[in-house]
């Protein structure tokens, strides 16, 4: 094992101990998706006679927003440890060490994305359980949850950058409504075209969520849409660089080291 | 063989963006073995220094040199040498001791049956063998301490920094450290540069000790050297009649100058301590009876005073204040 990758391995096995240590969080962070799942695939219903609504199940239309709201947990995880660690000196302690910048970006991002991959797990077993169907079947389960793991990551890095520009895990947990608010704001509740509301559809349709989230829903109710699937992960893979990028920058100034 | 390579800085300055310059124009020499105590009240710069020698911070002007390495051109060079123990015991609640020091040696690059060596004897050198698989959320401010000391010591370094090691710490915690400290010196040739703002600390534990004041060093030597040049004893007197005060003031006034001692005692700056003894006589001449005489020995506390102007805890005070204005 490279000296890198030891030190990923080090800072990773850390986060992840740190996110299993700490039941009550991890308990509310998996739940509380379930339970938007639960009321608004019964609630919203009505949705799917819709003229041109894609599919009769909204459960099918809307599994694929547990996943993003369990990405947005991943940002929290990630950023909020590393900003308590910041807060608290603990930062000031590895980089006494020879530890590498990007071992703990990369290492820092474990955490928010073993929980990311224990709510994915439950997600899809509680979808697949009341009755969601992949049209893209059982490859198109495996691209889904790569998809949703790079989304995962994507925005774990954005919660690096949000901590090391706050320096606090207060700071990070401020910006959870700013983070949800994107996911309003997407084509989460609607497809874009049914969106009526001219300003609402235009902000959904600049907005990249919707795009992480269509090329998921694709996977389920349409099958194989290349475009769709496309779009998903070359917007995913855009935030995870540009994450990974600013917070390399922010880390420059937070461990000034010489 | 390690090489032997002290801490040695010259002009270093630090200043921060619309703040004072915490530390201003600083020159030190710790030599290698030694116990260096840097002693100042809250605010001082000590803590800044420590964060340019431990190369956490670049400095803003000057050189400084650790264990033989510049701090600014050869940083990784400067932390493979040197353990630090900072200011905040800076420990990871959801971890155990012997976590963290796991974490630490792999960080280090330490082989895994080094590692777990390392992880058992620093545990049991600093008395934590026995909670060392419980979480650090469940320990004493002494533990995390003590537990802070271990983890600077995993890579066996040359030099180490421990940034007021003691602060908030019971007395049994504090003398156990102290043994520890001096332990390492002694025993292991570590040098060590040690920031307090305990008088006592800085008296019982530094070989040398220099002073700093906002931000410059005002006073650098040996301890019982510093208190020798500065210093002088006080010989204190608690007239047995309290009628008698006046005439007891005469009397010792002959002897040195008049200065504060404790409340309804008559006090008085001497030269030397035998100067004790000719005022016992010289009061046993003027039939003045004394219900308690008392020589005080020169304090780093005098040593302060007389190079800023007040004692330490007043200029913590102050310092404070400064803060919360």
């Amino acid at each position: 094992m490279s000296l890198l990758a030891g030190q990923v391995a080090t800072i990773a096995g850390r986060s992840v101990q740190r996110t299993f240590r700490q039941p009550a969080v991890m308990i509310a962070n998996v739940s509380f998706p379930l339970l938007l799942l639960a009321v608004n695939s019964n609630g919203l219903r009505a949705a799917t006679h819709l003229p041109g609504f894609p599919t009769n199940s909204f459960l099918d239309f809307f599994l694929p927003f547990s996943f993003m709201q369990g990405a947005i947990f991943a940002a929290l995880v990630a950023g909020t440890d590393l900003g308590r660690d910041i807060d608290t000196g603990f930062l000031n302690r590895l980089a006494l060490t020879p530890m590498r910048g990007a071992a703990l970006l990369f290492g820092q991002l474990g955490g928010g994305l073993a929980l990311a991959a224990i709510q994915a797990a439950v997600y899809l077993t509680v979808g697949l359980a009341f009755g969601a169907r992949f049209g893209s079947g059982p490859i198109g389960i495996v691209v889904f949850l790569v998809l949703a793991m790079t989304i995962a990551l994507a925005f774990g890095s954005l919660g690096l950058v949000i901590a090391l520009r706050a320096g606090s895990g207060e700071g990070v947990q401020s910006s959870f409504p700013l983070l949800f608010f994107l996911l309003l704001i997407s084509s989460m509740n609607l497809p874009r075209n049914l969106i009526s509301v001219d300003w609402f559809r235009i902000a959904a349709t600049l907005n990249p969520v919707s795009y992480m989230i269509e090329g998921m829903r694709s996977l389920i109710i349409e099958g194989w849409n290349g475009t769709a699937l496309g779009l998903g992960f070359l917007f995913a893979l855009l935030l995870l660089a540009g994450g990974l990028g600013a917070s390399a920058l922010s880390l420059r100034t937070r461990m000034a080291r010489t | 063989m390690r090489d032997r390579h002290g801490i040695e800085a010259e002009r270093l300055v630090r200043e921060f963006k619309n703040g004072p310059r915490a530390v201003d124009e600083i020159d030190l020499f710790v030599a290698p073995g030694e116990i260096f105590g840097f002693l100042g009240p809250n605010g001082a710069g000590k803590s800044t220094t420590v964060h340019m020698l431990t190369t956490l911070l670049p400095p803003t002007a000057g050189t400084a040199r650790v264990a033989g390495y510049d701090v600014v051109r050869e940083g990784p060079k400067v932390r493979a040498a040197i353990g630090a123990a900072l200011q905040e015991a800076a420990l990871d609640q959801f971890l155990t001791g012997r976590e963290h020091l796991n974490l630490q040696a792999s960080l280090h690059g330490l082989s895994r049956a080094d590692k777990k060596r390392r992880a058992e004897e620093l545990l049991e050198r600093v008395g934590l063998t026995l909670a060392a698989d419980r979480k650090v959320k469940g320990y004493s401010g002494g533990m995390k301490r003590r537990l802070d000391l271990a983890l600077a010591l995993v890579h066996q370094p040359q030099i180490l920094f421990l940034d007021e090691p003691t602060t908030g710490l019971d007395v049994q915690s504090r003398s156990a450290l102290w043994v520890e400290v001096g332990r390492l010196a002694k025993e292991e040739g570590v040098t060590v540069f040690l920031t307090t703002q305990y008088l006592e600390e800085a008296d019982v534990l530094a070989d040398r000790l220099a002073i700093i004041h906002r931000g410059r060093i005002v006073a650098e030597g040996t301890p019982a050297a510093l208190k020798a040049e500065i210093g002088r004893p006080t010989v204190e007197v608690i007239p047995a009649d309290p009628a008698q005060r006046e005439a007891v003031a005469r009397t010792l006034e002959l002897f040195g100058t008049p200065t504060t001692g404790a409340p309804g005692a008559v006090a008085v700056r001497v030269e030397r301590e035998s100067d004790l003894s000719d005022i016992v006589r010289a009061l046993d001449a003027e039939d003045l009876h004394s219900a308690h005489v008392q020589l005080h020995a020169p304090s780093l506390d005098d040593v302060f005073l007389a190079k800023t102007g007040r004692s330490l805890e007043g200029a913590a005070e102050e310092a404070e204040q400064a803060v919360t204005a």
